[in-house]
């Protein structure tokens, strides 16, 4: 457990879920950003996109501020296989539609809800993480 | 305008806290994924932060009528536990595990000036372009 960092990892955490009461509070919405995707990409509705785009350019602007305040905080991976990065992506878009979320919206917002099916997916979805990293790390596979 | 706001600073302060918390870098949510190697928990912590806020604060939200920039609160309405929510959070864990990203951290990470991340996230919007194939006849 070398590279543990429980205190940064907590204090990011803090501002994620300021970021979910923000939203909640003043627009009454879920942050859940695989939906939020959605909205933009496939279910778009009139005079619904505009939020959600601002949402999304706010998310990359905050990576773009946190590597000009902490430029050194860790090396980007390099080489990954391509393959695996496509064919998990694709995954990953599957999955979330069917499941009607990801991290951020089961993960986060369901689970402060006690929601039954955010908490039922986000163990669904850790499990099957670990497996899957498992098989790849630990088979060979 | 009020709700443009409001979502871009909400945007701007997850993908920080995506940053602060390091889960804007793959290897770190594979390490925490990898419960037999060399374990990093660092990703419960961002969740119990996460959670501790939302989970108080969200409670104390929903008691009002109404959000204040919105005419009424949109929240999730399903309830039932159907093979499609399991499926589906199974297969995301699967892209997840493959990966080290999830939706959110793949576009925070477009800001670091990143080259893979786009292609995560273009690989995401491809996949939500198959489900709507396969799912909506």
């Amino acid at each position: 457990m070398e590279n543990f960092t429980p205190v940064p990892a907590f204090a990011g955490g803090l501002l994620i879920g300021l970021s979910a009461v923000i939203m909640l509070l003043f627009n009454g919405r879920i942050t859940g950003i695989s939906g939020i995707m959605d909205g933009i990409v496939i279910n778009s509705k009139h005079g619904d996109r505009v939020w959600r785009i601002c949402f999304l350019l706010g998310l990359v602007l905050g990576g773009f501020l946190f590597k000009l305040i902490m430029p050194d905080s860790f090396i980007p991976r390099d080489g990954f296989s391509l393959v695996l990065l496509i064919t998990g992506g694709f995954i990953v878009g599957i999955g979330t539609r069917m499941g009607s979320g990801c991290t951020s919206g089961h993960g986060i917002c369901g689970i402060a809800r006690f929601s039954r099916r955010s908490i039922l997916a986000t163990v669904t979805f850790m499990l099957t993480g670990a497996i899957t990293v498992y098989l790849i790390r630990h088979m060979a596979f | 305008m009020n709700r443009i706001i409001i979502s871009s600073i909400s945007g701007i302060l997850f993908g920080v806290g995506l940053g602060v918390s390091e889960m804007i870098n793959p290897n770190k949510v594979l390490a925490f994924l990898d419960v037999t190697g060399d374990w990093d928990p660092s990703l419960a912590f961002v969740m119990a932060g996460a959670l501790l806020i939302t989970t108080i604060i969200f409670r104390l939200i929903l008691k009002r009528d109404r959000p204040i920039f919105d005419h009424h609160f949109k929240l999730p309405t399903k309830q039932e536990l159907d093979p499609h929510l399991i499926g589906g959070a199974a297969l995301f864990g699967i892209g997840w595990g493959m990966t080290g990203y999830c939706p959110g951290p793949a576009i925070a990470a477009i800001g670091m000036g990143l080259q893979e991340p786009v292609i995560m996230v273009l690989a995401i919007i491809a996949g939500f372009h198959a489900h709507k194939f396969i799912f909506d006849k």
